[in-house]
């Protein structure tokens, strides 16, 4: 059987579609979280690369070397946030993230 | 010709080169001063930002740079000069609160200038790649402001929610812009306009332009996407919460627009019913979930997903009218959100910041010049004429209206008078009630700020009106 462009879109919409359900299902830890966003963020390269291959064209895999970049500060960024807050909170408990109603 | 083209470029992309390179300049000036440099350098943001804008305004040439990625139109230039007042004004109106809480840190001014550039570069964003860097370097600049107190958990809470929710929607935006790619073969907005008028629609683009839209609302804090607002907005420290209340609001308001009319153009048809439906909800929700609010930072948030929703009903429109319309609305809306700022930022006691809407009590007898502009901003707010607000809201509404959405009007407006409501009930508490003991006195910053948003909101705006009117109709030309 041909891999064709189809199947790496499939491979790509399952992982985004588990990256979401990652965030929201979740009510354990807020490092899942993390990891479901690049989870999410990776699923988009597949697709990238996969279209740029596809239509033979370099914008793609451009465009996904800066999404690479850009993951890289969020995670970051995300990660020092985090040992802000449990630094004042003392747990990392989705749960906990309550303090303000909403 | 390839330096040739790269003068060319740097010379259109000058502002944002001020900005960046006065960023690190004052990092450095912040990292080797330590501390007690936080005053000049919230001192020399401001003057940077402020040359950026007359360099923006008297020096830079429109034009297309970096091959298509970066465009500076009559649009993006009325953008990003709303943008930078609003970023201006945040940065004046934290000294005060930087004195008195003990909040020195110098960090806030470079961040400040950090995601500033963020937002002009979306504004100026020609192609998907821009688009998606300043959006990411606007957010993630503004996830750590959201966490800058970092000794109170509120404060590292807002950060934490603002930064997963936001990474998802980045997430969702990005996604939508491989599959607009994939169907379309380009990343330029120009170009993609063509291959759609050309080919027309393929469920794959559909699918994109509906998860790039779902990632830019959650910038505007539009409904279904609007959960974060509330309690970025409440959690944050208030100076941080009037910047991003303001400015990024203009600036993922202007990209909006421009991927919907400039990208999809031939495909109005398609994406108007988005629109509709999140400005509906906007509205809607943004009028009956502030009624019960008692905190003002977090009523401030709830109104400003309904304003967000009034703006889109101009986009809605996809027409030059209604293009219009939104500029001029970001301009009004901007005005009185950086005046109720300063209200709010003007509501402390001896013994330190209060936030909740009783603290206002009899304001008008303790003091009567804070309570007169904040009745006038609610007012405005509300939609009541003569007011700037009641202006900006009968463009918009009109442009619907010509584009045959009259169901879209008329929720519009009924929405505005449930808003009336939540308005007036500040108003009362400030003119009615028993007085509450007296705040101390305004700064001398916060003053200047009320006064001069004051006096657009009423009544400058009727002679101001005339060429803010006429740029914002360039503007809207540059699309059609």
């Amino acid at each position: 059987m041909e891999i064709g462009l189809g199947h790496y879109l499939t491979v790509a919409a399952i992982l985004f579609v588990t990256g979401v359900f990652g965030i929201f299902m979740n009510r354990k830890n807020i490092i899942t979280i993390l990891m479901s966003v690049e989870l999410i963020l990776l699923s988009v390269n597949i697709n990238m690369v996969a279209f740029s291959a596809f239509l033979g064209d370099l914008v793609g895999q451009v465009f996904a070397l800066f999404i690479l970049t850009v993951a890289a500060a969020e995670a970051a960024i995300g990660l020092a946030i985090l040992v802000v807050f449990f630094r004042n909170r003392g747990s990392i408990a989705v749960d906990d993230v309550n303090t303000m109603k909403g | 010709m390839m330096p040739d083209l790269l003068s060319s470029s740097l010379a259109i992309a000058a502002p944002e080169l001020i900005m960046s390179v006065g960023a690190m300049i004052l990092l450095m000036i912040g990292v080797f001063m330590g501390e007690k440099s936080s005053q000049t350098v919230t001192g020399l943001s401001v003057a940077v930002i402020i040359i950026a804008a007359l360099w923006l305004i008297l020096v830079t040439p429109t034009g297309v740079a970096f091959g298509g990625s970066f465009v500076l139109d009559p649009f993006a230039r009325f953008m990003k000069i709303l943008v930078l007042v609003g970023s201006a004004a945040a940065v004046v109106m934290s000294v005060g609160f930087a004195e008195s809480e003990r909040f020195n840190r110098f960090e806030f001014p470079v961040l400040v200038l950090l995601s500033t550039t963020g937002m002009m570069v979306m504004v100026s964003a020609g192609d998907m790649i821009a688009l998606y860097l300043g959006l990411e370097l606007q957010s993630l600049a503004i996830y750590v402001l959201a966490a800058i107190n970092r000794d109170s958990v509120r404060s590292t809470e807002a950060g934490l929610k603002y930064f997963v929710l936001g990474a998802l929607s980045s997430g969702m935006l990005l996604y939508g812009a491989s599959m607009v790619y994939g169907f379309t073969g380009h990343i330029e907005f120009t170009q993609i306009s063509e291959v759609v008028a050309d080919s027309g629609r393929s469920l794959g683009l559909l699918v994109g332009i509906v998860f790039v839209l779902a990632g830019l609302a959650f910038k505007i804090s539009a409904v279904p996407f609007h959960m974060w607002t509330p309690d970025v907005y409440e959690g944050a420290p208030t100076p941080i919460t009037a910047f991003l209340a303001g400015a990024p609001k203009v600036a993922a308001m202007a990209l909006i627009t421009r991927f919907t009319i400039q990208g999809f153009e031939p495909l109005s048809g398609q994406w108007q019913q988005v629109i509709v439906f999140i400005s509906i909800a906007s509205m809607v929700f943004g009028a009956f979930a502030a009624i019960g609010q008692h905190n003002i930072k977090r009523l401030m948030a709830y109104s400003s997903i309904a304003h967000m929703g009034y703006a889109l009903v101009g986009l809605a429109a996809a027409n030059p009218e209604g293009v219009r319309g939104v500029l001029i609305y970001m301009t009004v809306y901007l005005m009185m959100t950086l005046g109720t700022f300063a209200v709010i930022l003007a509501m402390r006691r001896r013994d330190g910041m209060v936030e909740e809407i009783d603290d206002l009590a009899g304001l008008s007898q303790t003091n009567p010049m804070m309570a007169l502009f904040l009745t006038v901003m609610m007012l405005s707010l509300a939609g009541l004429p003569p007011l700037a607000g009641f202006v900006a809201k009968y463009f918009v509404f009109m442009a619907a209206v010509h584009a045959g959405l009259w169901p879209l009007a008329i929720i519009g407006v009924l929405a505005s008078v449930v808003g009336l409501y939540y308005y007036l009930r500040l108003v009362k508490v400030m003119w009615f009630d028993e007085p509450a003991e007296a705040f101390v006195p305004m700064a001398i910053e916060l003053r200047a700020v009320l006064w001069v948003t004051g006096l657009v909101v009423f009544p400058a705006y009727i002679f101001l009106g005339g060429p803010v009117f006429e740029a914002a109709e360039a503007a809207a030309r540059t699309f059609f």
